[in-house]
């Protein structure tokens, strides 16, 4: 949040979802917000950020961003539904979806945005059933689809790009979306210091790819020099711990299917 | 000015002239002419809003949320399952003390589906801390959206304007359209006391931690509480300014009744058809006519009722597996009244059934009944329930 | 409660912005960031990557005790390997 912040400046008024920052972040009589931040409920930050940018419009306030924040649960399941209308009316909203790819914030349950065959507790691993058994549910792809003029992959681990689309997605008149990838420590099983390695790790075997959606042209913002494999980096994690080397392996071809739609080797 | 018009071009043209800034809503029948309507005044310049076309009323109630915290004054319109689908929000709005006026067109709920007038709705979200307002005419209508604007304003709590699908929205009546001139020095421009704006940054909706959120709920309470009174003001003022004046409820020719009937709503005006026809027989009977519902004037109405024999309130509505919601809340206003009348709830006109005078008979024929013989054997009755039809009596 | 009153704002507005900086979180630590000043070269990637705004640029850079979690990121990230993880009430 604070490359978020840092990159759009005061001039904002920001709509969460419920969720991880939203609950974190302002327990009454407690905000760790500087700026305009409202919190109406969890599936609706991007119709809240609409209303806002008809407000602001409507009072003639010039000058002053509606961005709306939420987890990959607020965006990809029960928020989908309002930020497709977001999106289709053009509304003047930038969109940014933390994803930690799950349900995290009530305890690590599985979202559309978990990957394939990880562990949640509602995806676990049992005799019947192995982690997520259907693939990532793709944003990007259709917030694409919907025509946006700007779209754009993030890492936690890679700041200044990120920082750099946050600033072009918010100068752009209309609807404008980031999508930044955010390890979770006990979501993951991972060990809290070794976050930004496992975000950093993800853009390196090719599995979180660097991009953004230009009015329709795709950019591949970070090409990893050498692809490293994905068992590196779901190795470094407990969520993929009972993968099978068949299941690392069919991973794999994913992730390899994915790079060559990406011109990424 | 005076024009003919539905109870739908009623609403919209309340909203146009309490110039607000900002619509979302989405259409849902019978309610759909608002939108229409409200669509074209922007369009063409008469009316300098902001309009979104949302994706769903959950939305267009979210949006509406997002226009009042940054300063906006906003509208929205819906019924039946759009006000269910909203409901969720409802409840937000009041916790978070924003100014929205919703205008509710009465129509049943669904399963089964079913398109035509009941109370079922809005009486579903009477929890949700919203100013309920019941209008019986068009007149009221236009009036009561206006008045909202002041009423919410003033005490930041969301208001509710309840009017009857098709036979309200759908009829058309001659109105007194109130003068632009006239509203603007009734209604004053809206100012959040502490809006959303990156000079002086705030915070809404937190997590209210156990420590603090009971207070809250305690303080919404007093804000409804304090409404009965801002209801009662602005209805004066009103009064002063267009010559018309509806209170938290209407007596009609109730003073010296013996036999009461109590309604909400556009039945009231084919129950006071009735009354008028009694009372030329020389029977003692009147109606309560309730507008404000929440904040619920029980003191009040205690007041009114209790010099009477018996009160067949008639109500559009059930809670399944017991009884209506003013019978319920009408009940427990008298339940410490050492004297107070016998009280029979009526359910009828659910899902459009028309409600006939021979049903509005019957209930006073009981209510005179229970007033002879001083009880009431079965508290919760249906009017116009074809039993035949039931068959099995399941 | 003592005698001392609060006043609400309705709706739950929080008007003081920034009002969680009273909290002060450096308590959870389990363990403690210490910087090498003779390794730290002030490149400023630990403040880039804290996720509590724990840490002040400069050579060496400092740690706010007040408020890091211990979370380690920072010594993870040090590309000189100029901080390491200390077990709290090691003096």
């Amino acid at each position: 949040m604070r490359y978020v912040l840092k990159a759009l400046g005061k001039d904002v008024v920001v709509s969460m979802a419920t969720g991880c920052m939203e609950v974190v972040t302002t327990p009454y009589p407690e905000s760790s917000w500087r700026v305009p931040w409202i919190h109406s409920a969890f599936e609706n930050a991007a119709a809240t950020a609409s209303g806002v940018a008809a407000g602001l419009k409507a009072l003639d306030r010039k000058g002053v961003k509606s961005v709306a924040i939420a987890g990959d649960g607020g965006t990809a399941d029960i928020g989908l539904q309002a930020l497709s209308g977001m999106v289709e009316r053009g509304d003047n909203v930038l969109f940014v979806c933390y994803d930690n790819e799950a349900y995290q914030n009530t305890g690590i349950q599985r979202s559309g945005s978990t990957p394939f065959g990880a562990w949640t507790t509602t995806t676990p691993i049992g005799k019947l059933v192995r982690g997520k058994d259907r693939p990532k549910k793709n944003l990007p792809a259709i917030i694409a689809a919907h025509g946006a003029p700007y779209i754009a992959t993030a890492s936690i681990a890679y700041p200044l790009d990120f920082i750099n689309k946050l600033k072009k997605a918010a100068a752009i008149e209309g609807p404008t979306y980031v999508h930044v990838h955010a390890p979770c420590s006990p979501g993951w099983r991972i060990e809290s210091n070794k976050t930004i390695e496992v975000a950093r790790l993800a853009v390196l075997t090719g599995s979180w790819v660097l991009y953004e959606i230009d009015n329709g042209k795709i950019n591949v913002t970070f090409k990893p020099p050498k692809r490293r494999p994905i068992a590196d980096y779901l190795k470094m994690q407990g969520r993929f711990r009972h993968l099978t080397d068949e299941e690392i392996a069919e991973i794999q071809r994913m992730v390899d299917e994915q790079c060559k739609g990406f011109g990424i080797e | 000015m005076r024009q003919v018009l539905t109870g739908n071009e009623a609403a919209s043209i309340g909203a146009k002239l309490a110039r607000v800034n900002v619509i979302a809503a989405y259409p849902i029948t019978p309610q759909t002419a608002v939108v229409e309507k409200l669509s074209e005044y922007v369009a063409n310049g008469e009316l300098n809003a902001e309009y979104m076309r949302v994706e769903s009323e959950h939305s267009a109630l979210s949006a509406c949320i997002g226009a009042s915290a940054v300063g906006a004054r906003t509208f929205t319109a819906t019924s039946s399952q759009g006000l269910m689908l909203m409901s969720e929000m409802l409840f937000v709005v009041s916790g978070l003390r924003l100014p929205i006026v919703i205008a509710n067109a009465n129509r049943a709920l669904s399963a089964p589906l079913n398109i035509w007038c009941d109370q079922q709705d809005s009486f579903a979200v009477r929890d949700s801390g919203c100013v309920q307002v019941y209008c019986e005419n068009n007149q009221e209508i236009i009036d009561s959206i206006i008045q909202a604007y002041r009423v919410a304003e003033e005490l930041l709590l969301p208001v509710m304007v309840c009017y009857d699908g098709y036979i309200l929205s759908h009829t058309a009546e001659p109105v007194e359209v109130p003068d632009q001139a006239e509203v603007d020095k009734f209604l004053p421009p809206y100012k959040h006391p502490h809006p959303l704006e990156p000079e002086k940054p705030v915070t809404m909706g937190p997590v209210g931690v156990p420590e603090y959120y009971e207070e809250f709920r305690s303080m919404q309470q007093q804000a409804m509480l304090a409404a009965k009174h801002k209801l009662l003001e602005v209805d004066r003022d009103w009064g002063k300014r267009f010559g018309r004046r509806y209170g938290l409820f209407e007596r009609y020719k109730s003073d010296d009744a013996d036999i009461l009937l109590l309604t909400a709503g556009s039945l009231s005006s084919s129950a006071k058809e009735l009354i008028d026809r009694y009372r030329k027989r020389g029977e003692k009977v009147g109606l309560v006519k309730v507008r404000a519902y929440r904040p619920f004037p029980g003191e009040e109405l205690v007041d009114a009722l209790s010099h009477a024999k018996a009160v067949a309130v008639m109500e559009k509505d059930i809670s399944i597996g017991w009884a209506g919601a003013l019978f319920t809340d009408l009940s427990s206003a008298f339940v410490d009244v050492k004297k107070g009348p016998l009280i029979i709830d009526f359910i009828c006109g659910l899902g459009g059934r028309d409600v006939s005078p021979l049903q509005i008979r019957e209930a006073l024929r009981a209510a005179a009944k229970a007033a002879e013989t001083g009880e009431v054997k079965k508290p919760v009755r249906w009017l116009g329930l074809r039993e035949k039809v039931v068959g099995l009596g399941m | 409660m003592g005698g001392c009153t609060t006043k609400l704002t309705a709706g739950a507005v929080i008007i003081e912005p920034g009002s969680s900086a009273k909290y002060e979180t450096g308590s959870w630590r389990n363990f403690r960031p210490v910087v090498d000043e003779k390794k730290c070269t002030g490149c400023g990637m630990c403040w880039l990557f804290c996720p509590d705004s724990a840490v002040k640029k400069g050579k060496p850079a400092t740690i706010d005790l007040r408020y890091c979690k211990g979370c380690g990121i920072c010594a993870n990230e040090c590309p000189f390997k100029a901080i390491i993880m200390v077990p709290e009430g090691n003096r």
